[in-house]
């Protein structure tokens, strides 16, 4: 049995403790919003917070996650009222939207250790996600809105 | 019915005291034509039949249909629609026996989807004030229709649409002759910047694509298909397979075996135990150096389709004073939409479910009925929100084997879904192709003349419901599109021939079909000839661009190059390249700023478009969607190849098949010019210029003239 918070509700699941956080996630709890594009934790579709830190859950085995809490996009506000999913929002952000969970993810866990991030720190953290809908420099500018909002307090 | 409730009362189930179940009844919306529902609270549902896989088709056909009911924009609730004739594009009528064209893609859902979508509104807005009129016991012809209500212009007098909606649907849909559209001058939704109804469920995890479709007992299921393509099963050993916990059956269908499980994790780990012997076929010994290898054989040959003949080039060529001579290269490229394929089936015996992110629910109901005997009334598709489409998704192979499944594992829900490299490595590829080019200058520089040869892969020879399209001679017209159909250049003599020639790998639509390819192979030619004429490249395309014809493609060159400072200086170490191409209805223009770093890495800085798709129903999302044709087009020309040995596809997932990020991502600026012509199409007309606009750029850098794709790295090394 292993023992984990999802968005604040803990779980006690019987399952295999190499089976990856994101399918636990998907098809044991039923939280579809983190996806599936990869499973080689290269194009950041599936990323979630486990104590705060971006992971790709892709390649987390559910027994590192043992004691741990996750945060996935249905978690991170209870409604839409993050500052990132309010800029994603004003920005007009998604497309196809499928990346946009590991996109929005990685955003807010950049911004809860920078409120600032320039353009390059905005590179290293986002490199990670690929969006094939090629919405980057709407990612970049909604990130820069998010800031200002969190700087001045929304 | 009813039922003892947990506290021991009586809860009442579905019988309603009469004047609860009239008003019930009265509230649920009414139904005027396919695309519209009114409810009794004047809310307007409307029903798409075109698929949104990020393009904005919902919300601009939304916009229309709201332009032409008299309805604020804010008042329309958009459900995706099943599969109608009513949803057909009205452009292709030779589908009758598929139930019509119901399919999204060729850039076509506003311009040509939106012709039925504004009529369904027009005629429920005359319905709506005929049945206006009667309850106010007025004459029609005094009546107008504003903001969902009906007007008696004389009196002041109104009622809403939610009062009359069930007497409107009952009067007849005025004859289509007579239905009158809305001038653009009394536009009051179409043409502004509207934010998309999508946006905020793709925020929160709440959006359903195909990959998240929940039903009651549903399996999940992973297919083992043969490695090398078109080979097929031999015998399988199932026994591994069974013993991973959760494995429930394994099955074989047509494209393989199925190992159905009660997750994905389950399924894909009991197809890593399952052990399948292949019958490889010929394709095993087919590879792709050998392919480019013949094609440039056949080159020259002389049994070719003829597709364009203007003048005579060969005279032409022997009185050139200079000839140019070329060879391009385009490889087969997959589509690596960020979902991967999959889809949902329910097999009922007398009918089938699907649930599926298509881009061809009226195709995908035809293949199903092919496969099962079962009529298409008895097929029903469920079109969910798509991860990217880019044409991969205009097939029905993940329909058909979610279908088969299902039945096979005993008519139990199943959800197939694809891994990275399934969806890699056994896909309908942009056609790859080997070029030949021949041009001959005057004394003055100007072309006199220009001939182009085509070898290579046929994407109608694999998609059986356009093969009609096939001329008899093997000319595939999506091989040439682009390079033929519209050519704009004022040259005299011009001969475009087609050799047909698929050495086995599958070929489907990829972003902007033949455009993608050809509008490279032109704007690289014609970037060579102004060079060879010593020519300023974007002067040369004007002069060639002169005539009436070209006019549109002309004003997009002169725009791109405007806002781009064409001709100004640079920083050091920037150039720019400029290409412009016609592509579904519009016409686009590009200039990029490349740098090549000594080690040959190649940045792009900065991209600058002008498109004219005619009149724009929303601009935001017309920029976007050409920022977004631009970035795909940009990720294939530097990183886009699949490439075959021994019949296998030798790319698997992000590794070996990149896609630009963030950190590469450059500045684009998206001009749109509006208002002269005849509405194009906004999807697809972005990605033909930015491959040739950016080696164009990468020649004024280096001197180095790329011809052949993905751009490699180290043929630019200083």
């Amino acid at each position: 049995m292993i023992s984990f918070t999802v968005n604040s509700k803990v779980h006690k699941l019987d399952v295999a403790p190499d089976t990856p956080l994101l399918w636990v996630l998907r098809d044991t709890i039923g939280l579809t919003g983190t996806k599936y594009g990869c499973g080689v934790a290269l194009c950041g579709a599936c990323t979630v917070h486990v104590n705060g830190e971006p992971v790709r859950s892709c390649v987390t085995p559910i027994s590192q996650v043992a004691g741990k809490r996750v945060t996935t996009i249905e978690g991170l506000s209870r409604d839409s009222s993050h500052p990132v999913q309010k800029a994603w929002i004003a920005e007009e952000v998604p497309q196809c939207g499928y990346c946009q969970s590991g996109q929005i993810m990685s955003a807010a866990a950049l911004l809860a250790k920078n409120r600032s991030p320039s353009d390059s720190d905005i590179d290293k953290a986002m490199s990670g996600n690929i969006c094939r809908c090629g919405t980057y420099n709407h990612i970049r500018k909604a990130i820069h809105t998010a800031s200002t909002m969190m700087r001045k307090g929304a | 019915m009813a039922s003892a409730a947990a506290g021991g009362g009586l809860v009442i189930g579905f019988y309603l005291p009469g004047a609860a179940r009239l008003a019930e009844a009265a509230a649920a919306p009414t139904r005027l034509n396919a695309f519209l529902q009114i409810g009794a609270d004047g809310k307007i549902t409307f029903a798409c039949g075109q698929a949104e896989m990020g393009q904005g088709a919902h919300n601009a056909l939304a916009m229309m249909i709201a332009e032409e009911l008299e309805v604020e924009f804010k008042d329309v609730r958009i459900e995706q629609g099943g599969v109608d004739p009513a949803f057909g594009n009205p452009r292709y009528s030779g589908f009758k026996a598929l139930g019509g064209f119901q399919a999204t893609g060729g850039s076509s859902s506003i311009r040509n989807v939106g012709v039925p979508v504004r009529r369904a509104g027009a005629a429920a807005r005359a319905m709506l004030i005929g049945a206006g009129a009667e309850k106010m016991k007025v004459s029609q012809q005094e009546c107008v229709a504003e903001k969902g209500w009906v007007i008696h212009k004389p009196s002041g007098r109104k009622v809403s649409y939610g009062a009359v909606a069930s007497e409107a649907a009952k009067i007849a849909p005025p004859p289509e002759a007579e239905l009158k559209l809305k001038q653009p001058a009394d536009f009051k939704v179409i043409g502004k910047a509207t934010k998309r109804y999508d946006i905020p469920l793709k925020v929160n995890g709440k959006a359903i694509y195909g990959i998240d479709v929940k039903r009651p007992g549903l399996l999940t299921a992973v297919v083992a298909r043969c490695p090398v393509l078109g080979g097929k099963v031999k015998s399988f050993n199932a026994d591994g397979a069974m013993k991973v916990t959760g494995v429930k059956k394994v099955v074989e269908i047509s494209s393989g075996v199925a190992v159905v499980a009660d997750s994905f994790w389950a399924a894909k780990k009991g197809r890593d135990a399952l052990q399948v012997a292949w019958d490889e076929g010929p394709m095993a010994n087919v590879s792709s150096p050998d392919m480019y290898q013949s094609w440039a054989e056949l080159a020259k040959g002389s049994t070719a389709a003829e597709r364009l003949k203007v003048g005579d080039v060969d005279a032409a060529i022997a009185t050139g004073a200079k000839r140019v001579e070329s060879v391009y290269e385009v490889p087969f490229l997959a589509h690596s939409c960020m979902e991967p394929m999959n889809a949902t089936a329910h097999f009922k015996g007398d009918s089938v479910e699907i649930w599926a992110p298509t881009q061809a629910q009226s195709w995908n109901r035809h293949w199903v009925s092919q496969a099962t005997g079962l009529k298409p009334e008895a097929i029903t598709v469920h079109t969910t929100y798509l991860g990217g489409g880019f044409g991969r998704r205009l097939e029905s192979d993940y329909a058909v084997e979610a279908v088969e499944v299902s039945r096979a594992a005993g008519n139990v829900p199943v959800k197939v879904v694809w891994t990275r490299e399934d969806d890699m490595r056994h896909s309908m590829y942009r056609p790859a192709s080997y070029n030949v080019l021949s041009a001959a200058l005057d004394a003055n520089g100007t072309v006199i003349a220009w001939r182009h040869r085509i070898v290579g892969a046929s994407i109608l020879q694999y998609f059986k419901i356009f093969a009609h399209l096939m001329r008899k001679d093997g000319l595939d017209p999506t091989s040439v599109q682009g390079a033929a159909d519209y050519f704009p250049y004022d040259i005299p003599n011009v001969y475009v021939d087609y050799v047909n020639n698929n050495p086995g790998v599958p070929s489907g639509f990829w972003r902007s079909v033949g455009n993608s390819q050809n509008g490279f192979i032109l704007e690289g030619f014609v970037d060579e000839l102004a060079h060879a004429a010593g020519k300023d490249p974007y002067e040369y395309r004007r002069q060639l661009l002169a005539k009436p014809p070209a006019a549109r493609l002309r004003a997009v060159l002169d725009l791109a190059a405007e806002k781009a400072g064409w001709g100004k200086p640079l920083p050091a170490g920037v150039h720019r390249g400029i290409a412009a191409h016609f592509a579904y209805g519009s016409y686009c223009a590009q200039v990029a700023e490349v740098s090549v770093a000594k080690d040959g890495a190649v940045k792009v800085h900065r991209v600058v478009a002008a498109i004219d798709p005619g009149w724009v129903v929303n601009p935001a999302t017309m920029a976007l969607q050409t920022e977004s044709a631009i970035v795909y087009g940009l990720t294939a020309a530097l990183y886009g190849e699949i490439t075959v040995k021994n019949g296998r596809v030798e790319q698997s997932n992000f590794n070996d098949y990149k896609a630009l990020r963030m950190e590469e991502m450059p500045k684009v600026e998206v001009h749109i010019l509006q208002g002269q012509g005849d509405q194009g199409g906004g999807g697809e007309p972005g990605t033909p210029p930015i491959a040739p606009a950016v080696c164009n750029a990468i020649f004024a850098a280096t001197g180095k003239r790329i011809r052949k794709l993905p751009i490699k790295t180290e043929l630019l090394r200083a």
